[in-house]
């Protein structure tokens, strides 16, 4: 399986947790593994757009999601993605207790931080899957 | 004992284009400044993903659907699962009618960027005055 790995948010926009997922995949898409790394909108995938559906299929992904539903993991199987790893945003705040953060629209600065710590994980997970794809 | 009627605003959250940016941006600036006592919102993968307590939202509430494209990810959810929606706001149709370019940015909206999300915000507290204006909705709930 070749091609960028795809990096998909929950898209919550409700509470922090989806804006943190959101950032982080930014971060790794667009910085810390540009070129390795993209992304997709999640509602294109949940309503059945058939291009997307196919991208999920060819490609591996990595589910970032916010909150313990977890729409973004769920989806990607229901569509049969190729499902290689998942994160969720709010592991991570239980992680990092001291970091509390509450800005919806716009991440504090402790958002930022928990944001980049996720992101960070996510890009070294990328890197184990680059080296697993390049053993086959 | 009365509390404010409630509208939903369901932005599609696009994260693939700048246009999803905007509409995510917008839907919260309404939620959270322009009209916090009468806005309520979900996550459109939940409504989607989820179970009949997501559907029933649009059910409940009148909704405006908030889209970055033409795909309306937002209103088709809606009326696929709960029913028409009230209003149905196309980011990219506004920028097109207003003559304005997109934003450069899909992560961070720079301060041109902004001007289009309080523009198209100000689009979607219009639409909920004239919700309630038209008497679709009362100005109180008795509870």
């Amino acid at each position: 399986m070749t091609g960028p790995i795809l990096v998909i948010p929950c898209s919550g926009i409700g509470k922090v947790f989806g804006t943190i997922s959101r950032e982080a995949t930014y971060w790794v898409v667009e910085d810390l593994r540009e070129g390795k790394a993209d992304t997709l909108c999640l509602s294109l995938l949940v309503m059945g757009d058939d291009d997307t559906r196919r991208l999920v299929k060819t490609h591996r992904c990595i589910a970032v999601d916010g909150c313990p539903a977890e729409c973004a993991r769920k989806n990607i199987e229901l569509s049969g993605g190729q499902l290689a790893a998942n994160f969720r945003a709010v592991d991570l705040l239980r992680e990092h207790k001291d970091l509390k953060t509450q800005n919806v629209t716009f991440l504090d600065e402790n958002g930022k931080k928990l944001a980049g710590f996720l992101a960070e994980r996510i890009a070294l997970k990328i890197d184990d899957l680059m080296k697993e794809g390049a053993k086959l | 004992m009365s509390s404010p009627p409630k509208i939903g605003v369901v932005s599609c959250s696009g994260e693939s284009c700048v246009e999803g940016t905007v509409s995510r941006i917008a839907t919260r600036l309404v939620l959270e400044k322009l009209r916090p006592e009468n806005t309520v919102t979900i996550c459109l993968p939940l409504f989607l993903a989820g179970e009949q307590g997501e559907r029933m939202f649009a059910k409940f509430f009148l909704t405006i659907a908030v889209d970055g494209c033409e795909k309306k990810c937002a209103k088709n959810a809606i009326e696929k699962y709960s029913g028409r929606t009230a209003c149905s706001i196309v980011v990219d149709d506004l920028l097109k009618e207003w003559g304005v370019s997109k934003p450069r940015s899909r992560r961070e909206l720079d301060d041109e960027g902004m001007r289009v999300a309080s523009r198209v915000a100000e689009e979607i507290v219009v639409a909920i005055d004239a919700i309630f204006s038209s008497g679709r909705y009362k100005k109180s709930v008795d509870v």
